[in-house]
């Protein structure tokens, strides 16, 4: 039996991205360069928040788009 | 009036409104049959974007986020940001997992983690050690909340056991009489409330000095401190493993807590789920803000009452916030902390009726008697959370949340690697289960707590870091990680014998319907009136949906 048709993927490895960035700890942990007086430790880990929504909304409008397209 | 009396006074008001549009929550979308489990324990799964944002956020980020968290980071500094991270890593995880598990519920009419494991590795037994160690694990982790509400209570002025019971006891109601729809719209009223909260704390902060002063004074208060574990960055490998293991071991064990399914179950499509998962990362947001709202309590010479630091954030508002305000501020985490107790509890008892009453004790149970078994259990894994903050009582109630991690991580090979296979043998799974609980178990009852100058406080379950070879390591991770190889080894001597595997009861599509699937009927349907069927999405399929 042949295996049924997939729905498109396009774009999910680059989710890898904010999964991977918040474990990068031994780079990460560090004073500097601070931001608003944050240390780099707080405000890295804050901006992976905010990669982490543009990759994710990203990924679903594209994946929205393609199977709107495809039917 | 004083300025406790307006806070107190607001404080009861706002809660009192809350606690009323939790029992008002039945008649809210109001199914036509409540009695139901489907209905009472998933919200008939019809909940949209909205709706399932505001009940994830309410049941995710809890009076966890808002008061254990910042007495952590109070407490050791960089090591509690870890939630942070963890929050951040789960949001691209569940939009690929979690849609899956939305997927293959939705055709099989699962509740719970327990159900998916029994369906998938073809074994009722697997099925109940799962639900019951989901079970086990929850109630560590609803008591994380009850012990913050008792921090909210005393800063209010009101110590001791008694206000905490009355305030179980009218969320318990209100979860029986509406089950997932009261902590649901709750949500939505606690957010309003979180909003003021967020932007006053960042008016305050930015009028006493702003975040460099803060900084600048945390630092130097972990510089004086004699302890080598604090400060504000981890501080060598060593912090790094511990920091990187907790990380890792919060967000799989994530996937694994049967009141993450249940929450994400209330959707009512696929689209609903991932919108949902781009949108998460908001309250991470929030969750950051608050971890760092913990050095900022240090900065302003803030001290716990009655050297409970989960008292540290109720504190902070109190004395920083105008009396109105810091009312506001403290029913915002008063509620914060009942809904995921809510939440947690309705998802244990889902997890106790499908995968222990129905599988063994009344297979032929009626939505009507599931319902009503679901509602009872629910009560009692409240009473069972009470009991655990009476009984351990470790110093930062993280670690509770933790142990109950500990616990949890165990049912993540057959709960949520089996989203990604079915390949591991039923018997292996239970027996790495079995070692690894009793692996981590043991471990975590050899964990001392350290109380100032490293005078052994409590000589066991004092917490949640435990060291191999010198290395400080998370003990959910190391548990997990001979779970996982007895259950790979096991499956592969296993299949070798020629041992037959469980029968595999989903199909690899099934991971992929949406709503509009033939095989799911939507709810709105059913909702908006099919006279005289039995309610609930997967009613059609009854007689024929259980064949493990």
């Amino acid at each position: 039996m042949a295996p049924p048709a997939r729905r498109a993927r396009s774009g999910y490895w680059l989710l890898a991205i904010p999964t991977l960035a918040p474990l990068l700890t031994p780079l990460y942990d560090r004073a500097t360069p601070m931001l608003w007086g944050i240390p780099f430790f707080y405000w890295y880990q804050m901006a992976c928040i905010v990669l982490a929504i543009v990759i994710i909304s990203g990924v679903h409008v594209a994946n929205q788009r393609s199977r709107g397209l495809g039917r | 009036m004083t300025g406790t009396g307006v806070e107190t006074a607001v404080f009861v008001a706002l809660m009192g409104v809350m606690l009323l549009l939790g029992i008002v929550a039945s008649r809210w979308r109001r199914p036509q049959d409540i009695h139901n489990l489907e209905e009472w324990g998933v919200g008939g799964r019809a909940f949209g974007n909205w709706t399932t944002w505001f009940l994830l956020g309410g049941s995710m980020y809890s009076a966890y986020t808002f008061v254990a968290v910042p007495a952590l980071t109070y407490g050791v500094g960089a090591l509690g940001f870890f939630a942070v991270s963890f929050a951040t890593i789960t949001t691209p995880l569940s939009f690929v997992y979690s849609t899956r598990a939305w997927s293959v519920a939705h055709r099989h009419g699962f509740l719970s983690p327990g159900e998916f494991s029994a369906a998938r590795f073809g074994s009722r037994a697997l099925g109940a050690a799962v639900a019951v160690t989901g079970i086990v694990a929850t109630m560590p982790y609803i008591a994380v909340q009850l012990a913050s509400l008792r921090a909210v209570l005393q800063t209010v002025g009101m110590p001791g056991e008694w206000p905490l019971l009355a305030a179980v006891t009218v969320i318990s109601l209100s979860t029986f009489r509406s089950g997932l729809r009261a902590p649901a719209l709750l949500s939505i009223a606690k957010d309003v409330l979180l909003g003021w909260v967020v932007v006053a704390a960042l008016l305050v902060v930015a009028m006493s000095g702003g975040w460099g002063e803060t900084f600048r004074k945390a630092g130097e208060h972990f510089a004086a401190t004699p302890s080598k574990t604090d400060g504000l960055l981890l501080g060598g490998s060593m912090g790094q493993t511990a920091y990187l293991t907790l990380v890792i071991g919060s967000a799989l064990s994530i996937f694994a807590y049967p009141h993450a399914l249940t929450t994400m179950l209330a959707a009512k499509d696929r689209a609903t789920v991932q919108r949902n998962a781009a949108a998460l990362p908001i309250y991470c947001m929030v969750l950051g803000l608050m971890a760092m709202l913990g050095f900022f309590a240090l900065s302003q010479g803030v001290t716990p009452v009655s050297r409970d630091l989960n008292t540290i954030m109720p504190q902070m508002f109190q004395q920083l916030f105008p009396a109105w305000s810091a009312g506001i501020a403290l029913a915002a985490f008063g509620i914060a902390a009942l809904i995921p107790a809510a939440v947690m509890s309705i998802a244990a008892a889902n997890a106790f009726t499908r995968s222990i009453y129905r599988a063994y004790l009344h297979p032929a149970a009626t939505p009507a008697q599931e319902a009503r078994v679901s509602r009872w259990t629910s009560l009692v894994v409240k009473l069972g959370a009470v009991g655990c903050i009476l009984l351990l009582d470790p110093a930062f109630s993280v670690d509770m949340q933790l142990i109950g991690g500990v616990i949890i991580l165990q049912t993540v090979p057959a709960a949520f690697l089996g989203l990604m296979t079915g390949w591991f043998h039923r018997l292996a799974l239970i027996a790495g289960m079995v070692a690894g609980l009793g692996l981590g178990l043991v471990q975590l009852y050899r964990i001392p707590q350290l109380g100032a100058g490293g005078v052994v406080v409590k000589a066991h379950f004092g917490g949640s870091i435990t060291t191999v070879d010198g290395i400080p390591v998370y003990v959910g991770i190391v548990a997990l990680l001979v779970n996982l190889a007895v259950v790979v080894f096991g499956t592969i001597v296993l299949r070798l014998l020629g041992v037959r595997t469980g029968r595999d009861a989903t199909r690899p599509d099934d991971y992929d319907a949406d709503a509009d699937d033939p095989m799911v009927k939507r709810l709105e349907t059913l909702l908006d009136g099919l006279p005289s069927n039995p309610a609930g999405v997967h009613a059609a399929g009854r007689g024929q949906r259980y064949p493990y």
